[in-house]
């Protein structure tokens, strides 16, 4: 199934190459709830109250302006999604009350989804975090960090010994993973919910 | 008794078992009734939902499912992990503003013979219940040992105060609940200007100098407050906090020797209960110095043994540069 467009337009005058339209829709359309990402007044209070904005290569209101754009390529491998620390400063402050921080998780799923982040860092730590729980039903934080830190942060290993050695020995971090009972049910319901995304995106 | 649903979430059996521990000590002075929601999994923290949609609100709701399931007679499902509590309540909220989640979800649920109706449950935070159900009158008549002298910064963190979709908080910038536990714990709380900035979250895992900074801010300006301590109610806000203060310490050049601990550890001394039952102990930046300030004395098991001097003629460790040190000329490309 396509994401159809709700908006009939006339008949565009913009380059075709440029042209990617829907891409606002389609963003709030892959979003949980309701984005109200289409109410943007482009206020720039998000990236005003935004922890990490300096670290990111666009705020959340030039990005936004992008999307309505249909610049898919610069938005999908914006690093921005990527930093936002999911505080929700953005979201209480927002004037239009745009789900901004869910909008952040959307844009991740689709620049997975088309391979489009520049560091893969952050989508590896996600994915090794589902992995497990999809695995085990339940977080794993010795298996997360030592994939992890290997794969990503070699060097800061040494560092960060003492730091592990502290949580292991006052059993702040198991070192195997508990595993819920009925992990079997978890998996149908996670491989159901899997194809139904897959349907919903065709 | 109260009796509620209880989702304890995963740090609460690992990282955060002093907050786990606490918790249960002081649930019975309390009258709170927790029973655990049976099989419980991950919320997926702030992990799945950037992955992939319909299963990150499947692998929420089964949970949901599962607790309207076993629900005798109650309906509040309690959290006391701010990513657990915000994923809960988020799915429940979104389910019911979406439908089309709902029906997603469902047939996803189905497969493993669940169902959940969006709206049938409340879920709410562990520290809204202590106030607003048990109340700070109980609270304060339970208090025995006040916590005279102890200078306390209350740090609620992002996701507890924020969004906040059932407008259960006073302010979801400056919320006042954690400031009026502690006060008529005896403690003197801070009027802590950072009480809901961000600890850097899962960035102290992806891009740790931007979350060094986050840290660094928060334990700086508690520092100049003269707190003895921090409090907390997040498990996340514990971790970054306690386990990363060295790594910050290093990377910026400070010296800062700021305890981290959770609301419940003070609520149970408070109460007059023994320190080894509260999982004190456990945190990586001592609270020792702090605690004799009242006359608790932390059992010595649980004490960190004394770190081992380090050789004069050990290799050096890499140590990262601080942003500001001066960069190597980047090689021409060939």
């Amino acid at each position: 199934m396509t994401i159809s467009p709700t908006i009939e337009r006339p008949p565009s005058t913009i380059p075709k190459q440029i042209e990617d339209l829907t891409m606002l829709e389609e963003v709030a359309a892959r979003t949980a709830g309701v984005s109200r990402l289409e109410m943007c007044i482009q206020c720039g209070t998000c990236g005003g109250s935004c922890p990490s904005a300096a670290d990111m290569d666009h705020t959340p209101r030039m990005l936004f302006a992008m999307l309505r754009a249909g610049m898919r390529q610069a938005a999908l491998s914006s690093n921005t999604p990527w930093v936002c620390v999911s505080c929700y400063h953005c979201v209480v402050r927002c004037p239009q009350n745009v789900h901004i921080a869910d909008v952040m998780y959307t844009l991740k799923s689709m620049a997975i989804h088309a391979k489009l982040y520049k560091d893969a860092t952050a989508p590896d730590f996600s994915q090794t975090f589902v992995d497990m729980v999809e695995e085990y039903g339940r977080s794993f934080e010795f298996g997360l960090a030592t994939r992890h830190y290997l794969k990503h942060f070699p060097l800061r290993l040494p560092g960060m010994a003492p730091m592990g050695l502290g949580l292991l020995s006052k059993k702040r971090m198991s070192i195997t993973p508990s595993r819920i009972k009925n992990i079997k049910q978890l998996k149908s319901i996670l491989k159901r919910a899997k194809e139904l995304e897959a349907d919903d995106h065709d | 008794m109260t009796e509620y649903l209880f989702y304890p979430g995963c740090s609460m059996e690992s990282s955060a078992k002093a907050y786990y521990d606490s918790l249960m000590a002081i649930a019975g002075p309390m009258g709170l009734k927790l029973k655990e929601i049976e099989d419980w999994n991950c919320c997926g923290a702030t992990e799945y939902l950037g992955i992939s949609l319909t299963p990150a609100y499947a692998l929420i709701s089964r949970n949901l499912a599962l607790a309207a399931k076993q629900a005798n007679g109650t309906k509040t499902v309690v959290a006391p992990c701010s990513a657990c509590y915000l994923n809960l309540s988020k799915a429940d909220f979104y389910m019911q503003e979406r439908p089309k989640l709902g029906k997603m979800v469902n047939q996803a649920l189905e497969a493993g013979g669940l169902s959940y109706k969006p709206g049938s449950l409340d879920v709410r935070h562990l520290l809204d219940v202590l106030i607003y159900d048990i109340g700070l009158d109980t609270i304060k008549s339970k208090v025995v040992r006040p916590l005279k002298g102890l200078r306390l910064a209350p740090y609620l963190g992002c996701m507890v105060p924020r969004p906040d979709y059932e407008h259960r908080w006073s302010d979801p910038e400056h919320p006042v609940e954690l400031d009026l536990l502690l006060e008529v714990l005896g403690a003197e709380v801070i009027d802590y200007p950072l009480k809901t900035h961000c600890c850097g979250g899962h960035m102290t895992q992806i891009g740790p100098e931007t979350a060094f900074e986050l840290i660094r801010r928060l334990i700086s300006s508690a520092d100049q407050y003269e707190a003895d301590m921090m409090v907390t109610l997040c498990p996340m806000c514990q971790m970054n906090l306690d386990a990363y203060q060295n790594e910050t310490n290093r990377f910026f050049g400070t010296n800062f020797n700021m305890p981290i601990m959770f609301f419940t550890q003070l609520m149970g001394l408070a109460f007059g209960l023994d320190a080894k039952d509260l999982g004190f102990g456990s945190e990586l930046v001592s609270a020792n110095e702090a605690l004799a300030k009242i006359g608790v004395e932390v059992p010595l098991e649980t004490q960190a043994a004394p770190a081992r001097p380090r050789k004069k003629e050990g290799l050096p460790m890499p140590t990262p540069l601080p942003t500001n040190a001066p960069q190597l000329p980047k090689d021409e490309e060939a």
